[in-house]
């Protein structure tokens, strides 16, 4: 997932301040059945979602269905809302019925006892709708299903496509050509790069480690385990380690500044980066419009087709709605029927993840790439190659590890102190689970 | 009062030029940044005026059907209610404090003087818990029930009735027959204007910015004060770039009540400052 007030102190005071008024478990009976319904009677529900234009989303199904209506509230993205319905449950009232949550934060709400689940409440056709692993994302491995997926994020590669042609090099298709191309490029041109390591960003470097087959967590029977420095995470860091140490690619953090300066004034030349990064090349790299291609990721063996993700998100029904059919109803509306799918892309402009409606929805590419008519297409082909990744109740704290530990390697540009990093996250990570009371193995 | 015509000091004079450009210079890129485009703000010269500061405005205006606005109305609305009630109370407590005798008024003091040492921020959460017992979380009342009471506000108006209001006037107002009522409605408020605009500034000012209670109280959009709208808008999730060329224009929009309000309310100010220093 992408921030933008990067390291605010006053995001970080808040969520210190909220987390450590809502730790511990939640007392709050997920089960809970809903409130009778009588016949005639419209249903209100809420939901919480941070989706642009969600609220013309959900006029589509309010017109379609006269017995329900839902209203959204616009929230901000991803933590801010988690951490905002994670006090409301703790609080005992003021929690939405419905949420869009992302698939990194849902072990800690279910964790939490925030969300119900809602197997009973939707059809058996509704699992069919997914990519197993966007499925394994919302069930978490378990029997339950705690939400109903709603986008996909799978990494894909950007580049620009004039830069890249001039200096013939070809698209490519491994981690090995990549590293041959970044190495060309700056050759070339010693303020040009191929790409950025970002400190800033855990949820890339996750869905980079997910590509090589990494999980950072684990369930086995009713413990967790962290598996963050493992062999495939250590072959991640190493590789972008090494390129920073050589200086091939940049240490800038993405979303600052400098770097959207660099996208737009064409010294950042490639981004590896989610099916989601056309909107915000638009807005951060106007000026580079029509130069830009998109090719699957490049792979650690050649012939392979595996990728991760990068953010992603579920519609979850929480633990304190009393109306929790009428808001699974709308859940599975808005992400496998052909209406809600279509609105979800078209309006709200999100990568739907059903699988069986999105080609119907997304038939024209995004603005930013209108020269490019096959783009969602090769998006098409590799979201179903999105290795499965299991987060753990604990995400936020490994990322934040990520952020300490990885900045101050990016800064030192030595890649022995990447995997070093790496090992300190494992350990902060494990420390957090076993001082929080959960059972490790 | 002027005893002698001083030469001023060079040193003097360099330090509080250095203090108004270090207070200016953020006021002049916000200025600057408000009229620039998305690219141009990553692009050119920081200080340089770029070309879109009305567009910047129009579009802002036409944010989700001229949300900005009603950020703003609210953010009125909790601030201007919100500090009028606060100095309404606070003047009442404070005259309380400060002229009758009462058992618990050292402790009550206390309390207060501890009261006005924690800053809001810490008692946002609790207060939000206890507002979700009450169901009233989500509400206009969950950000102006909590703004009303200002330890400072009553700290202050105690000590400005303590040195401004003397014993006889309330004395005299009582052998004429007046009741308690009736004699700080008509004696003592008169008295307390100034002390109380300054604690209406205080107040206002702290509401206007305030960012973490309505932060945490409030879930729907409508209801939320620009402080909050605004950061909302540079955190958008994944799909959209952050809207800087929103975000700074509204930052700017929204600073403007709050200078207009000095400007109107600053001899008052003024008047009090050199009060509270002749009487201490």
């Amino acid at each position: 997932m992408r921030r933008t007030l990067r390291g605010s102190l006053v995001t970080l005071t808040v969520s210190a301040l909220l987390l450590s008024a809502c730790g511990g478990s939640s007392d709050s009976d997920a089960a809970a059945g809903d409130e009778p319904r009588k016949p005639g009677e419209k249903v209100e529900l809420n939901f919480w979602s941070w989706a642009p234009e969600m609220d013309k989303t959900v006029e589509v199904f309010n017109e379609a269905h006269p017995d329900i209506h839902v209203t959204v509230n616009k929230q901000d993205g991803g933590d801010p809302a988690v951490t905002k319905l994670l006090t409301a449950i703790k609080a005992g009232s003021g929690a939405p019925d419905l949420m869009q949550a992302e698939y990194q934060a849902l072990p800690t709400m279910v964790g939490a006892g925030a969300l119900a689940d809602i197997k009973g409440q939707l059809g058996d056709d509704v699992q069919g709708h997914f990519a197993e692993g966007t499925w394994n994302a919302v069930t978490l491995g378990t029997d339950a299903v705690y939400a109903v997926p709603q986008d996909a994020a799978p990494l894909m590669f950007y580049y620009r496509a004039d830069v890249l042609e001039k200096l013939k090099i070809e698209v490519p298709t491994t981690w090995d050509e990549y590293a041959a191309a970044a190495r060309k490029i700056n050759e070339d041109d010693p303020k040009k790069f191929l790409g950025t390591f970002s400190s800033n960003d855990a949820g890339l470097f996750a869905g980079l480690t997910q590509q090589a087959g990494a999980s950072w967590w684990g369930i086995d029977g009713d413990a967790w385990n962290v598996a963050i420095d493992s062999e495939p995470s250590q072959k991640v860091a190493q590789y972008w380690g090494g390129l920073v140490e050589e200086g091939v690619i940049d240490n800038t953090p993405m979303y600052t500044p400098s770097w959207n300066a660099a996208l737009n004034d064409g010294s950042q030349v490639g981004w590896v980066s989610a099916v989601w990064a056309p909107g915000v090349l638009a807005g951060n790299a106007a000026d580079t419009e029509g130069k830009w291609k998109v090719a699957p990721i490049p792979q650690w063996n050649a012939g392979e087709s595996v990728t991760g993700a990068w953010g992603g998100s579920a519609t979850a029904v929480t633990s304190q709605s009393k109306n929790k059919a009428a808001a699974a109803e709308f859940a599975a509306w808005l992400n496998t029927s052909a209406e809600g799918v279509k609105a979800l892309a078209s309006i709200s402009n999100v990568y739907p993840a059903d699988t069986q409606n999105s080609a119907a929805a997304l038939s024209e590419p995004p603005a930013f790439f209108k020269d490019q008519p096959d783009f969602y297409e090769i998006a098409a082909g590799v979201s179903g190659t999105v290795n499965s990744f299991t987060y753990g109740p604990n995400t936020n704290v490994a990322y934040s590890a990520f952020n300490d530990a990885f900045g101050k390697a990016a800064t030192a540009k030595k890649a022995a102190a990447f995997g070093e990093a790496l090992s300190t996250m494992q350990t902060q990570t494990l420390e957090d689970l076993k001082a929080n009371g959960f059972n490790v193995k | 009062m002027k005893t002698a015509q001083q030469k001023p000091s060079l040193v003097g004079t360099g330090v509080l030029l250095v203090g108004a450009v270090y207070c200016l210079i953020p006021v002049v890129w916000v200025l600057m940044a408000s009229s620039k485009t998305s690219s141009e703000l990553f692009t050119t010269f920081t200080y340089a005026p770029g070309t879109s500061l009305f567009s910047n405005i129009a579009d802002l205006t036409a944010y989700r059907d001229g949300l900005f606005w009603r950020w703003m109305a609210n953010t009125g609305l909790y601030a201007g209610a919100g500090a009028a009630l606060s100095t309404l109370v606070s003047a009442m407590a404070g005259y309380a404090m400060a002229k009758y005798r009462f058992p618990g008024r050292g402790a009550l003091f206390n309390i207060l003087l501890a009261g006005v040492l924690v800053p809001g921020v810490i008692l946002a959460v609790p207060q939000y818990l206890l507002f979700a017992e009450l169901g009233m979380t989500n509400t206009y009342w969950a950000v102006l029930l909590p703004s009303i009471i200002s330890p400072y506000g009553i700290y202050l108006a105690r000590i400005y009735v303590s040195a401004s209001v003397p014993d006889e006037v309330i004395e005299a107002a009582r052998t004429d027959g007046a009741q308690d009522w009736r004699i700080f409605r008509s004696v003592v408020l008169p008295m307390m204007v100034p002390g109380l605009v300054t604690v209406f500034l205080f107040q206002f000012v702290a509401i206007w910015n305030n960012f973490l209670l309505p932060y945490v109280m409030l879930g729907d959009d409508k209801l939320f004060p620009v402080t909050v709208g605004l950061s909302g808008l540079l955190n958008q999730g994944a799909q959209q770039p952050a809207m800087y060329s929103l975000v700074i224009p509204g930052a700017l929009l929204s600073i403007l009540p709050l200078l207009a309000l000095f400007l109107l309310l600053q001899r008052f100010w003024q008047v009090d400052l050199a009060a509270g220093a002749v009487k201490s």
